[in-house]
């Protein structure tokens, strides 16, 4: 098992090292069960172009058979905010189907996520946290993974 | 400020008078009638598509009865409450109804049917072979698709009738797989999309979809979705958004045959829990199942308790245990309403009074109406509330009595208090109940030990000394009824039907109280208090079909006044 996902992120890695979509960069994976990833939104006056938003990925090793758990991160230095949306809690963590064990699929990548959550932002209209943010942030002590969303909104 | 006071006990059971006779009403003489005639065997018919508004009136007795008539063989003769003799010149129509007697079935019992999970299996099994048969699918497909429709093979074949191509779609299957059986294969030039593998001699599998992965993969997936989260009915293709279902006969291909037992566990899981006419028993490590024709909405007019192999008694409807006669919906407020506080507000409103200045709860426990508030040191009157120093000179004799916003204030309390009284004494005795039954069995282990004493000292063989066992058993079923008649009772508005209820109820707790003081008796005597225990566990056992036979008839007749919207 433990086998699989260190080959399966290798080959991954080699291939983002190689070439990745605009706007989506690599910024660590030293240690293979935990990379870092930095994005940018194209076109979406909510997000200024150069403001980049930094994503950890954290890998079971079950990986890829399990999804991988991914947060936005907060940091000062570089400054890296949480970008504003109604599917992504102040504290980093994302609601998004792709990343529950319903929705997720072994075929998907580190790439793949990284694309589904840049348009997922792209296409945004809300400038606004989800509802009950304030109370899931002070109160959630789970990870996201045993989090149960309820994806009521497939639009944004 | 004072404690809740629900949970104090008394002791119910000594208030009843057992010198005064039980009272005898016709629909009881010709209950006890019923259960002097020899019942037919259990008969369990399956009830696929039973109407639940005649199962009441075919077939079957319960283990009540059953039980009843091994132990009351001699209650005519041995009876020393005398309740036998008068029966029949009271029913001129006995003759008539003895006819149906033979197959007509108490109210409270209702037909039910345990199935062990090879049982379950068959049945599954039967039901795919029929409609594999029908539709001309494989078994593997049929059971997807029974699964996808929840079983539910009219509407399933209505569907697959009239638009095959989406339903099959729909439900995951897509093409035909007998066309397409599943086999592992090598392709060439195949590079796995999970764990970036390729070379020339990976074993690969697929779906019809045609989303392959190399068997490794496929196998960690099915591992992953069977052990870790559960799943069987619905484990989808790990192609991204992939529709397609995994079945049976693929399964068997790709994983190793812990995994296949532990996938058809889970099927059989879900196979009980997709149809509402079935359910597992509750009982801790209970593996059978139980399949019971009462509907949902049945349940304001029945309380369908079943009997599971494993000796435990549920309530088909809520899976609680026992709880006749006392319906689910009542049960569940009931139960509610002794877990939560809401009768501490209510005790705080009929005992206490507020500062009429800082609004302090104030309990008055004694002394004069002169009272000054401990927090504020407001001077008051305790009985108009007014302030003490405009009460003239008329001191310790609040003149002011019959104002109205006094008046009013009593009013509320005096509701208040009523609506407390209520609900403790109906508490109280429910959880007398509760805490005699917990009693009664401790009572019980210590006579097991008599028992045995019994057997080496007088000479009694093991069979000699089971009356013991039996009179247990019976105490704690009837206190169990006892205890839920009160909670029923709390629900129920006055009307002709209590009274006949609340006689039934005190005949039954007198019986019961009589049997559980026999417990008492020291093990020298209990050798010589055979017939007495065994008649008059067989008493109790009929006084408790009487109350449940009754209650059920009227429940399902309506003739109860349910007091469903009582706040709790």
């Amino acid at each position: 098992m433990a086998g699989m996902s260190g080959k399966r992120l290798q080959k991954e890695l080699a291939k983002i090292q190689g070439i990745l979509p605009p706007g989506i960069s690599l910024v660590s994976a030293d240690d293979l069960r935990e990379w870092q990833m930095d994005l940018t939104v194209p076109d979406n006056s909510i997000y200024p172009p150069d403001e980049k938003y930094r994503l950890r990925f954290h890998f079971s090793t079950n990986y890829p058979i399990e999804a991988p758990e991914v947060v936005f991160m907060l940091l000062s230095n570089p400054e890296r905010k949480i970008p504003l949306h109604p599917h992504i809690y102040s504290n980093g963590i994302i609601c998004l189907d792709l990343l529950d064990k319903q929705g997720w699929s072994p075929v998907h990548n580190v790439e793949s996520v990284c694309i589904s959550i840049q348009s997922m932002l792209a296409s945004n209209t809300k400038a606004e946290r989800p509802p009950g943010d304030a109370e899931f942030v002070r109160s959630n002590r789970s990870r996201p993974r045993d989090i149960n969303f309820l994806y009521h909104d497939p639009t944004v | 400020m004072p404690p809740t006071r629900k949970r104090k006990l008394d002791q119910t059971a000594s208030t009843i008078h057992a010198t005064s006779p039980p009272k005898r009403h016709q629909a009881e003489e010709f209950k006890e009638v019923e259960a002097a005639l020899p019942a037919t065997p259990q008969t369990l018919t399956s009830d696929k598509g039973m109407d639940s508004d005649d199962d009441f009136n075919s077939v079957a007795s319960s283990m009540d009865l059953g039980e009843e008539m091994s132990s009351s063989v001699d209650f005519g003769a041995g009876d020393s409450d005398g309740d036998v003799e008068e029966y029949e010149d009271d029913n001129t129509g006995f003759e008539a109804t003895a006819k149906d007697l033979a197959n007509k079935r108490k109210a409270f019992e209702t037909d039910f049917k345990v199935y062990s999970p090879q049982d379950i299996q068959n049945q599954q099994d039967g039901q795919v072979a029929e409609v594999a048969n029908l539709l001309e699918q494989p078994p593997e497909a049929t059971a997807i698709l029974l699964r996808y429709g929840r079983w539910n093979k009219e509407r399933l074949i209505e569907q697959y009738m009239d638009n095959q191509e989406e339903l099959l779609e729909k439900a995951g299957l897509g093409q035909d797989i007998r066309r397409n059986p599943p086999r592992i294969e090598t392709v060439i030039g195949f590079a796995c999309d999970i764990c970036c593998e390729d070379g020339q001699d990976l074993e690969s599998f697929a779906m019809t979809c045609g989303h392959r992965f190399c068997t490794d993969c496929y196998r960690q997936y099915l591992t992953q979705k069977i052990k870790d989260e559960g799943e069987a009915a619905r484990i989808k293709c790990p192609g991204d958004r992939c529709n397609k279902v995994i079945d049976a006969k693929s399964l068997d291909l790709l994983v190793p045959s812990d995994l296949t037992d532990r996938y058809h566990v889970l099927l059989m899981r879900t196979y009980v829990d997709d149809r509402e006419s079935l359910k597992w028993c509750p009982a801790p490590n209970c593996v059978y199942a139980v399949e019971c024709g009462v509907k949902k909405r049945d349940l304001l007019k029945v309380v369908p308790t079943v009997h599971c192999e494993c000796k435990h008694a549920f309530c088909f409807g809520c899976t609680l245990a026992d709880h006749q006669p006392c319906p689910c919906a009542l049960v569940k407020k009931w139960l509610k309403k002794c877990a939560d506080d809401s009768e501490t507000a209510n005790w705080i409103s009929a005992n206490t009074k507020e500062c009429p200045k800082c609004h302090s709860t104030i309990e008055k426990n004694g002394g004069c109406n002169h009272m000054t508030c401990r927090k504020c040191k407001n001077e008051f009157c305790w009985m108009c509330m007014g302030l003490w120093s405009e009460h003239g000179t008329s001191w310790y004799n609040c003149s002011r009595f019959e104002e109205k916003s006094g008046h009013d204030a009593r009013d509320a309390q005096a509701k208040s208090r009523q609506s407390l009284e209520r609900y403790l004494h109906y508490y109280n005795r429910y959880a007398n109940h509760e805490q005699s039954a917990k009693l009664d069995k401790d009572i019980f282990h210590k006579t097991e030990k008599k028992m045995t004493l019994l057997q080496s000292t007088s000479g009694m063989s093991w069979i000699e000394v089971q009356f013991l066992e039996g009179a247990s058993q019976a105490l704690q079923q009837c206190r169990e009824t006892l205890k839920w008649t009160y909670a029923f009772a709390y629900y129920l508005a006055r009307n002709n039907q209590t009274e006949i209820f609340e006689d039934n109820q005190r005949d039954l707790e007198m019986a019961v109280e009589n049997l559980s003081e026999m417990f008492e008796k020291p093990t020298d005597q209990l050798a010589g208090l055979k017939v007495e225990m065994l008649d008059k566990t067989a008493y109790c056992q009929k006084r408790k079909v009487v109350v449940l036979d009754d209650t059920a008839r009227k429940l399902k007749e309506g003739e109860w006044d349910l007091l469903l919207l009582t706040p709790c």
